[in-house]
């Protein structure tokens, strides 16, 4: 196998496909963390929104309505993560936790009521896989960006609002307030609480897309455990990427592309659990270098009392 | 204020966590279209019936007590050891191999030595990559751990799977271990085995570490506030080390008790996921190691019943999770228990 | 002239205190009205219920003679009145202009305009004459500065009563007389201003009317006309007062600190120390006055041996301690009290008798081969606790279950009790009660007394003139001057603090 092959279309069409799901949620998770809530939660946001998206498009024979039962399922729990972590201040990791292991426990109980123990129908439907028409055809571009599932596309898009409502806007400005200094954004009639509830639910809508893309996009079916530390993953991938939605998305891309050229590893004759370790060790490498070097929003994980502003 | 009715509304709040999720897991049953009652009944003879279900009880306790242990001694050095799981693999690697490939010693020896091997593993797999890089560069362990748990689960496939630790055939699993580093058995035809005593021992030596020793006072007040650490000349980064250390080698004896007491070889996934229980164990003991030892044996009944239920009530045995995933939520969130008992008092007194 | 405002029996209850009692006041358009008072006399509680972040519990708001109701600072606010609190709400990584609109921004749609926002920002600015950049980021301004962001914020949202909590607190001499040049600019723009104090000579130059606090009831209006610092200072606190301190004279030893060419960094590698010398004898209070930020902390922390030296030594007792860690440092004798009384001082989940133990955890008679004797530990509290003071005196509480003035006793109790030579204090009394203060200076000049050598470094000029033999002035990592007690004054240093060492030698040159 030569360089060529090893870094071929392949290798970049794998990397969108494997970095989309993590891109999807650290883009949610720049939201939630600068309104100042950590979202440790979005693997369990996945989780959930995977099964229900498999769920819905069971039960309605549509992937498009099967991508909202997701997606509205993810925004449930995200609005039950936030209601422990702002109205009741609790630990927001361990509040996280909680989360995951839950969804992880619900997703596993519901399959085995719903599905038995034979796993999710074949005959789920799948989000489609469209191609430009055009675009499509330009030699390398083509496959890598318009060749691709509409969450892909979906993808591109949000990103470009995510960072246009951050930093151009006075919904954004004031996000940004409440992670930084609630007690000044309060002084400054801003709803602290309003605000964070919305950066958490924001964080639940984009971590739901990423797990439907997860059950339904990539595949049609769901298998336990399927979002596999991803949330994690995209965790990492907003703190490296300096807490901005392009910075979040250049990240997942290097996690995508280390997933995708394990593929190729294996190719290579290395043991195919040994290069599956890859995306995991780059995760910890990654983190362990940037920290330090960027810098969290102020009171990022800090629940907000308003008693004790000084 | 303090003293007996201070420990009474101390374990208030984790009761109350307990009930309330386990009246969750209820409704949870009822909305599925299955009958709760039937269902817990059965939980209930599962884990307590015969003295055949204590016994498997305890034994799936042994296990949630070490990696409980493990998780409550980070815990109270304010670190959140989340890897309790790949400690856990790791430990069960290094005791399996010192099972079957080390030969010619007495038992005692080669029990302790095994026991020794998955401690030292577990203790590395924490303190190396998720320890010296939350003290050297602040990353943050919650996300180190997890990755380092997703690693050691990848080894153990790899080690398994065709690699080196498979025993010959096709099935992925390790040579048996030698009958001279079994663990014995306390009740003859279960699996429970001496193990309960190691588990109990290590509740000691995990109080007596943080309580009465230096170390323990330096992990403690790490753990409260490591800038007034620090400022008291305590080497913080020296201490995170240690605790990470610490709490993976409670993970790691946990997956040596399993191999030595239970399992004598290394399955592909032979876990029942103790690593992630461990942590509501943890947290619903509040950290303390003796209140760990009661909380792991609630997650080990409730595990032991959840089979018997799936068996006999049709109910799939991840209700437990579910139990467990709601319990967390509450202990997390505690305020809002309290929040829950002011509006039923108020209630109360409207009605009256 | 007309009353825009007017506070009838206010009273406001906190438990067990009562903290604000049938409170009276009356505020003119276009007057400086002073609140005077000592910490825990109930002023800030009376701004807080004016700026609507507390209600009353009796007693009412009148705004030109109409009773009113806040409910929260959205409602003071609307009403136009616009409160600068002590601790600045601004957030350091936004600029100017994004600090002073939010919450109100200019744009379009969803959109924010950046550049309308600076445009306004740099209009009000003008139009109240306070110069400052609308596209700085408020994190690089100096404390005056964010202070005008602070009072600009209020006029945005179109206050005609200003209400300033404690202003002159972080500024030095001069950035204070600037603040009064603004104050007075305001009034004469039909602005009414309650300015908080606790400092009598301030009150004195720029009010127009002085209402004093004492216990949470109004003592007194007065016009700084018919009044002296020495009437107020009685009547703030209730008996005839010294107003000047006396250090009895002590015979001045050997030096048991020398610092040489001190260097330190910042945690970006940027020098916050730079080539600082200075000698600390026994029996001398070393004071170092300065604004915030310009290297006092990181002094303070490579002398404890927390934070290295990137040059320079520093000797201690005739030792070079320079590489000496913290630990070390302390056993020597080197006591420290910092800043932050929660975040470092203490371990608040820590039970009292652990914390007095902290430095010494591992040592006979707490501990023996890495086991603690909780007993000795124990019964050691209980001595420190009872000659300190500490109420109560009890080694199994909890040190969050204290007060403030009682957690900074357990911190002297711990870092004094054992004998130290040289005790660094770094604003040992920020925050405090006017009892604790009084208990903390006492024991610094015990100290002085008992032959002992102490650097003193506070952000409050009037502590460092009150005690210190020896008076420097940090400014920008190095120390600017350096006077003996007798020749520091407020004016001379000042300007040093503001970096005007060449402006104050021309100035002290054209005096001559």
């Amino acid at each position: 196998m030569s360089l060529g092959d090893f870094l071929g279309v392949q290798t970049w069409v794998g990397t969108i496909s494997w970095g989309a799901p993590i891109a999807l949620a650290a883009l949610g998770g720049t939201f939630s963390e600068r309104t100042g809530v950590v979202n440790i939660a979005m693997e369990g946001l996945m989780l959930i929104s995977a099964f229900f998206s498999v769920l819905g498009a069971w039960a309605l024979h549509n992937a498009w309505l099967g991508l909202g039962v997701g997606v509205v399922s993810a925004m449930l729990f995200a609005l039950l993560f936030a209601w422990g972590a702002i109205r009741f201040k609790a630990d927001q990791i361990i509040l996280g936790m909680a989360i995951n292991t839950l969804a992880m426990g619900l997703t596993g109980y519901l399959l085995n009521t719903i599905f038995g123990y034979g796993g999710t129908p074949v005959n789920t439907p799948q989000l489609p896989t469209v191609s430009i028409p055009l675009l499509a055809s330009i030699p390398w571009l083509g496959p890598v960006l318009f060749r691709q599932n509409v969450l892909i596309y979906a993808l591109f898009i949000l990103l470009v609002l995510s960072h246009f409502l951050l930093f151009h806007t006075r919904l954004g400005l004031r996000m940004r307030a409440v992670g930084e200094h609630p007690q000044a954004a309060d002084a400054a009639g801003i709803n602290v609480y309003r605000i964070r509830y919305l950066g958490v639910l924001l964080s639940g809508f984009f971590s739901g897309l990423a797990g439907a893309y997860l059950s339904i996009g990539a595949l049609n079916s769901f298998n336990v455990n399927m979002s596999n530390g991803r949330g994690y993953i995209a965790l990492a991938a907003m703190i490296f990427g300096g807490w901005t939605p392009l910075g979040a998305f250049g990240a997942s891309m290097l996690f995508g592309f280390a997933s995708s050229i394990a593929f190729n590893l294996q190719g290579l004759g290395i043991p195919k659990d040994l290069v599956l370790m890859l995306p995991y060790v780059a995760t910890i490498v990654a983190l362990a270098g940037v920290v330090g070097r960027t810098t969290a929003p102020a009171a990022d994980g800090v629940p907000y009392d308003p008693s004790e502003s000084s | 204020m303090r003293g007996a009715t201070g420990r009474w509304r101390a374990a208030l709040i984790p009761l109350l966590a307990v009930l309330l999720s386990l009246l969750i897991g209820a409704v949870v049953m009822l909305a599925s279209g299955y009958n709760p009652l039937p269902a817990y009944a059965a939980l209930f003879v599962g884990a307590f019936g015969t003295p055949f279900n204590i016994a498997t009880t305890l034994a799936h306790s042994v296990p949630l007590m070490l990696t409980g242990l493990g998780v409550a001694v980070a815990f109270r050095s304010g670190l959140f050891n989340i890897g309790a799981e790949g400690q856990f693999w790791v430990g069960s690697i290094a005791t399996t191999w010192v099972g079957y490939a080390v030969g010619g010693l007495p038992p005692a020896l080669h029990v302790a030595l095994a026991l020794l091997a998955g401690a030292v593993a577990g203790a590395l797999w924490g303190a190396l990559v998720p320890g010296l890089l939350k003290a050297y560069t602040g990353a943050h362990e919650v996300i180190t751990t997890m990755m380092m748990t997703y690693v050691a689960i990848q080894l153990s496939h790899f080690l398994l799977e065709g690699g080196p630790m498979q025993a010959p055939g096709y099935t992925p699993v390790s040579p048996d271990i030698r009958p001279s580093a079994f663990l014995p058995l306390l009740v003859p035809r279960t699996q429970l085995s001496a193990g309960l005593f190691i588990a109990l021992g290590a509740a000691v030596i995990a109080w007596l570490i943080l309580e009465r020793t230096t170390l323990g006072y330096r992990m403690r007040a790490v753990g409260f506030n490591a800038r007034a650490a620090a400022y008291a000349g305590i080497d913080v980064a020296a201490t995170t080390v240690l605790a990470l250390g610490l709490s993976g080698a409670f993970a790691g004896v946990a997956g040596a008790v399993e191999v030595l007491g239970v399992n004598h070889r290394l399955y592909d996934s032979f876990t029942a996921g103790y690593g992630f229980t461990a942590i509501v164990v943890a947290l619903l003991a509040k950290n303390d190691p003796w209140a760990t030892l009661g909380a792991a044996l609630l997650f080990g009944a409730l595990s032991t019943g959840a089979s018997y239920m799936q068996l006999s009530a049709g109910v799939p045995s991840q209700l437990v999770d579910v139990v467990q995933g709601i319990i967390i939520f509450f202990i997390a969130a505690d305020a809002i228990i309290a929040w829950l008992l002011r509006r039923s008092r108020n209630r109360k007194e409207v009605a009256a | 002239m007309d009353e825009v405002l007017r506070l009838r029996g206010i009273t406001k209850r906190f438990p067990g205190v009562l903290a604000n009692d049938r409170v009276d006041l009356g505020l003119l358009r276009g007057e400086i009205h002073a609140v005077l008072g000592e910490n825990g006399a109930g002023k800030s509680t009376l701004m807080k219920i004016v700026a609507g972040m507390l209600e009353p519990d009796e007693g009412r708001i009148e705004l030109d003679g109409r009773p009113v109701r806040f409910s929260s600072p959205r409602d003071a606010i609307a009403a136009g009145i616009g409160m600068v609190y002590q601790h600045f709400m601004l957030i350091p990584v936004f600029t100017v202009a994004e600090n002073v609109v939010l919450g109100a921004e200019p744009g379009r749609g969803l959109r924010f305009d950046r550049r309308e926002a600076e445009r306004e920002v740099r209009e009000l600015a003008e139009r109240y004459h306070m110069e400052v950049d609308p596209a700085a980021r408020v994190a690089d301004l100096s404390v005056g500065l964010q202070q005008r962001v602070e009072i600009l914020k209020t006029f945005y949202r179109k206050a005609r009563i200003l209400i300033l909590d404690e202003p002159t607190a972080a500024l030095t001499p001069q950035e204070a007389r600037e603040l009064f040049q603004v104050m007075r600019n305001l009034a004469g723009q039909g602005i009414s201003i309650l300015f908080i104090s606790h400092k009598l000579d301030e009150v004195l130059e720029v009010a127009d009317r002085i209402t004093v606090m004492r216990h949470g009831r109004t003592v007194a209006t007065l016009r700084p006309a018919e009044t002296s610092e020495q009437e107020l200072a009685n009547l703030m606190v209730g008996r005839a007062v010294q107003l000047t301190s006396v250090r009895p004279p002590v015979e001045r030893g050997p030096a048991v600190l020398e610092v040489a060419d001190l260097t330190v960094q910042r945690e970006d590698g940027r020098p916050a120390v730079q080539g600082v010398g200075f000698a600390i004898h026994a029996g001398e209070v070393f004071g170092i006055a300065g604004v915030e930020g310009n290297g006092q902390a990181e002094l303070v922390e490579a002398i404890a041996g927390l934070r290295p030296a990137a040059a320079g030594r520093i000797r201690f007792l005739g030792r070079d301690v320079t590489a000496w860690d913290a630990r070390r440092r302390a056993l020597a004798g080197i006591a420290y009290v910092p800043e932050d009384r929660v975040g470092t001082g203490l371990v608040m989940g820590f039970t009292l008798a652990e914390n007095l133990a902290l430095k010494r955890y591992f040592l006979p008679p707490l501990a023996r081969r890495g086991w603690i004797d909780r007993r000795a530990l124990w019964s050691e509290a209980k001595g420190r606790l009872e000659a300190y003071d500490v109420r109560p005196p009890e080694p199994g509480l909890a040190a969050r279950a204290l007060s403030g003035g009682n957690q900074q006793k357990v911190i002297l109790a711990r870092e004094l009790g054992s004998d130290p030579e040289l005790l660094v204090a770094y604003q040992p009394t920020r925050g405090l009660d006017v009892g604790a203060i009084e208990f903390v200076h006492g024991q610094i000049l015990r100290l002085r007394g008992e032959g002992k050598a102490i650097l003193l470094v506070s952000l409050e000029l009037d502590e460092v003139l009150e005690l210190s033999d020896t008076v420097a002035v940090m400014h920008r990592g190095r120390l600017a001057a350096v006077f003996p007690a007798g020749e520091a004054d407020r004016e001379r240093v000042g300007l040093y603090m503001t970096g005007g060492r060449e402006r104050a030698q021309e100035e002290e040159g054209a005096g001559r």
